[in-house]
C-alpha cells in the first residue's frame, strides 16, 4: 500500500538521456520501479538503460501506458514539460528539477489542479513507497518497508531521520519530498489525508523547516479534524537569522514570519510531539507506537 | 535580486506609471548637473537595497543645487546596514495628500499572485498587516485568468476611489502587475503611492524584488555587480554554485542539503556552541567543491573549528574525503576538524581519513557536540 505511488505505477521519465535523468533512470529500474519510456526532444528513437526514448510525451504514451512522470528537465523547460505531462493526461508527477521559476511552477500549479492532477515538487528528491516503487533521487538503502509515513520539505534531513526509522525495526509506508522551493505542489495537509486513508499507515513523521506559514496551518488542520494518527514532528531552523535564505528558496525568516519557535509551539498546542534532534524522532515514535499497543 | 529604487521607478515609467521628476547621479559633478533640472525642493536618495532606508538616514531633502552637493557628499560618506552609498537618486519631492500602498508579492499557500492594497501607505506593509489588518486589501489573482483591468477598478472602488481618479488609479495598478509579471518579480510595489492635492497619483518610491530563479530570462539584470549587498565569502559561493550564508559564531559548517545544514545549525545551539556560517554544497558534489567550500567557510576569520556533516546519497562518502584532503594540503589547514561522514561509500570515505589521521564519527549529534567543545578549549 502506502500513497500516490505503488506497485501499479508505470513512469516516464522526462529528461531521460540528461547525465542527473540517466543516472536515476538506472537506480529507479534496479529499485524495481517500472519505467516504461523516456522522453527527450530530439532523441528519440535511443534507449537509455534499455528504455526507449521519444520525442514527445504524446508519442511515448501512444506506445506506452503510463500514469506517472518524473522530470529531470533543465530549469528554464521544466515547467513546459510539466505541462506538456499533464495534458497528455499523467495524473502523478514528480518535479526533481530545482530553481524553476515562480511564474512558471504557478501555472504548472493551476493547470494541475484544473485537471486533477498530484504534483511532487519542484526541488524534491522524490517519493519512495518502499519495496514497491521509487519516484525520485533519494539513496534507496535508507528505507525499508513498514508503518511510518514520511513527510519533508528537505531531502538529507529525511534520510537521515529515516535511517533511524529503519534501524528501529519500524520502517516507512511512504516518504514524501514536498520541495525546497517557494511555489510547490503538495503540502503537508494533503498528504496528512492520505496518510491518513492509507491501513498501512500507522503513525506519521512531519519534517519542516523555516519560511513561510505551511506548519502552522497544518497544526491548525491537526487540531480541528482531530487527526486520528500520531504525528511526530522536526523542525529545522531554530538557530537560522531572519532575512536569509538558509539554501532552499523558501527557507526564510521574513520578520517575524515563519521563524521554528512558531512553527514548533503551534504543533505543540495541537498535541504533536516536536523532536528536539533529528535522533530523536525514532524513539518518541517507537515510544507512542509501543504506548499505543499496550492500550 | 532586489533591484534599486531607480531602477524600479524606471521599470513603472516604461508602464506608464507616474514617477517623479529625477535623475540619478554617481559623482558631485552629475548630482550638480541633475538638480539644476529639477525644481525645488528636492529629495536625494541613497540608492542601497534596503528597506526602511528613510529611517537609517539614507533619504536627505535640499532647497537648492548647493544642499544637494552637500546631501551626495554627506550620502557617499556612508554606510547603510553596512552598504556604502555608490549612487544617488535626486528628484522632485511630491507633496502628498494622503499616501497609499500598492504592489504585488507571492501567495505560496494559495499558489499565486496576490495583489496588496491600502489606504496606509508609506510604514511597511507587514507593520499595517499587524496593526490594522482592516486596512488591508488582498487580491488573489487566478493564475490562468490573470488579472484584469476590471479588477483593479474592483480594488480602487474598495479603496474609495470614484470619478476620474477611479480610472487613473485602476490604471496604475492594472500596470504594476503588468510589470510585476513582465519582470518576474517576486515582488513589486509602489509605497508610497501619493495622491497629490491635485488628486493625482505618483510613486514615490519602488521596490522590485526579481526572482533568483528567472535572471535567464533577463539578461539586463546579470551583469550587475553582487559586491556591496553581500559578503565575500558570499560572493564566491555564488561563483562556486554553493549557497553559503554567514553567521556571527565561530564554528564553520559544511554539509548536504539544506534542511541538514540547517539541523546542524541546530545541533551546534543546542550543545552551546555558535556557529559561523550555513554552507550547503549541495547533492553530489565532487571533490573539488568539497575544496572550495572549505576554502570559502575558512576564509572567514572567526572560524575557530570546522563541523563537516555529510549524509551521502547521491553524494559520495570517498569523493568528500578526497576533497577534505585535497584542501588541507592546499590551504595548510590547521584549525581542528570534526567530521560526519555516512551513506554512499561510507567504507572508502572513512578509510581514507582514517588513514590521513583525521577521525570520522557516525553521530550527527555526537560530532556536533564534540565541535562544541573543540571550540571552546580554543
Amino acid at each position: 500500500m502506502g500513497i500516490i505511488v505503488g506497485k501499479e505505477t508505470k513512469a516516464i521519465v522526462q529528461g531521460i538521456t540528461g547525465a542527473q535523468g540517466s543516472f536515476h533512470t538506472k537506480l529507479m529500474l534496479e529499485y524495481g520501479t517500472k519505467v516504461v519510456a523516456g522522453v527527450t526532444p530530439g532523441k528519440g528513437g535511443t534507449t537509455v538503460h534499455g528504455v526507449p526514448v521519444y520525442d514527445t510525451v504524446e508519442e511515448a504514451l501512444e506506445k506506452h501506458e503510463a500514469n506517472a512522470s518524473i522530470i529531470f528537465v533543465p530549469a528554464p523547460y521544466a515547467a513546459d514539460a510539466a505541462m506538456e505531462a499533464l495534458e497528455n493526461g499523467i495524473k502523478t508527477i514528480v518535479i526533481i528539477t530545482e530553481h524553476i521559476p515562480i511564474k512558471d511552477s504557478i501555472s504548472v500549479m493551476a493547470y494541475a489542479c484544473q485537471v486533477g492532477a498530484t504534483v511532487i515538487g519542484p526541488n524534491t528528491p522524490g517519493i519512495i513507497t518502499p519495496g514497491e516503487c521509487k519516484l525520485g533521487i533519494m539513496p534507496a538503502h535508507i528505507f525499508k518497508p513498514g508503518k511510518v509515513g514520511m513527510v519533508s520539505r528537505s531531502g538529507t534531513l529525511t534520510y537521515e531521520i529515516a535511517a533511524g526509522l529503519t534501524k528501529k525495526q519500524l520502517g516507512q509506508s511512504t516518504c514524501i519530498g514536498l520541495g525546497g522551493d517557494p511555489i510547490v505542489g503538495l503540502n503537508f495537509i494533503e498528504v496528512l489525508k492520505l496518510f491518513e486513508k492509507d491501513p498501512q499507515t500507522e503513525a506519521v513523521v512531519l519534517i519542516g523547516e523555516i519560511g513561510g506559514n505551511l506548519e502552522e496551518l497544518t497544526a491548525e488542520y491537526i487540531v480541528k479534524e482531530k487527526y486520528p494518527k500520531p504525528v511526530v514532528a522536526f523542525i529545522a531552523g531554530r538557530s537560522a537569522p531572519p532575512g536569509k535564505r538558509m539554501g532552499h528558496a523558501g527557507a526564510i525568516i521574513m520578520g517575524r514570519a515563519g521563524t521554528a519557535e512558531t512553527k514548533i509551539e503551534a504543533f505543540k498546542k495541537a498535541g504533536v510531539e516536536v523532536a528536539e534532534k533529528p535522533s530523536d524522532v525514532a524513539a518518541m515514535l517507537e515510544k507512542i507506537l509501543n504506548d499505543k499497543l499496550a492500550r | 535580486m532586489k533591484l534599486l529604487e531607480y531602477e524600479a521607478k524606471r521599470i513603472l515609467a516604461k508602464y506608464g506609471i507616474p514617477i517623479p521628476r529625477g535623475g540619478l547621479a554617481a559623482n558631485i559633478a552629475e548630482a550638480r548637473e541633475i538638480a539644476q533640472t529639477l525644481k525645488p525642493p528636492l529629495v536625494v536618495k541613497a540608492q542601497v537595497p534596503v528597506a526602511g532606508r528613510g529611517k537609517a538616514g539614507g533619504i536627505l531633502f535640499a532647497e537648492s543645487v548647493d544642499d544637494v552637493e552637500k546631501a551626495v557628499n554627506k550620502l557617499f560618506n556612508m554606510q547603510i546596514r553596512g552598504i556604502p552609498v555608490r549612487s544617488v537618486w535626486i528628484e522632485e519631492k511630491v507633496n502628498a495628500k494622503r499616501e497609499l500602498y500598492f504592489g504585488m508579492t507571492v501567495d505560496r499557500l494559495n499558489k499565486t499572485y496576490v495583489m496588496i492594497g491600502s489606504t496606509e501607505g508609506g510604514m511597511e506593509i507587514e507593520e499595517v498587516a499587524e496593526k490594522a489588518p482592516q486596512k488591508i486589501l488582498k487580491f488573489p489573482v487566478d493564475p490562468l485568468y490573470g488579472f484584469r483591468l476590471y479588477h483593479a477598478r474592483q480594488m480602487a472602488k474598495r479603496m474609495g476611489y470614484s470619478g476620474n481618479q477611479l480610472s487613473a488609479i485602476a490604471n496604475i495598478f492594472y500596470n504594476l502587475y503588468r510589470a510585476g509579471v513582465d519582470y518576474d518579480a517576486e515582488l513589486i510595489e509602489m509605497n508610497p503611492l501619493a495622491e497629490t492635492p491635485e488628486g493625482n497619483f505618483v510613486a514615490m518610491d519602488a521596490r522590485i524584488i526579481v526572482d533568483d530563479n528567472a535572471l535567464f530570462r533577463h539578461p539586463e539584470f546579470k551583469e550587475r555587480p553582487l559586491e556591496g549587498e553581500f559578503s565575500p565569502q558570499e560572493v564566491e559561493a555564488a561563483k562556486n554554485d554553493l549557497a553559503y550564508v554567514k553567521l556571527d559564531g565561530d564554528i564553520g559548517v559544511i554539509g548536504n542539503g539544506a534542511g541538514l545544514v540547517m539541523a546542524t545549525l541546530d545541533a551546534i545551539q543546542l550543545y552551546g556552541g555558535k556557529p559561523a556560517n550555513f554552507l550547503d554544497v549541495g547533492g553530489g558534489a565532487p571533490s573539488e567543491k568539497i575544496a572550495a567550500a572549505l576554502r570559502i567557510v575558512l576564509s572567514d576569520s572567526n572560524v575557530k573549528a570546522l563541523f563537516i556533516n555529510i549524509l551521502g546519497g547521491i553524494t559520495r562518502c570517498d569523493e568528500v574525503a578526497r576533497g577534505i584532503l585535497k584542501a588541507r594540503e592546499k590551504l595548510g589547514i590547521e584549525k581542528p576538524m570534526v567530521i560526519r561522514l555516512v551513506g554512499t561509500n561510507e567504507e572508502e570515505g572513512k578509510r581514507i581519513l582514517t588513514e590521513a589521521g583525521i577521525q570520522v564519527l557516525d553521530s550527527m549529534e555526537e560530532a556536533a557536540r564534540q565541535v562544541v567543545e573543540v571550540a571552546r578549549r580554543l
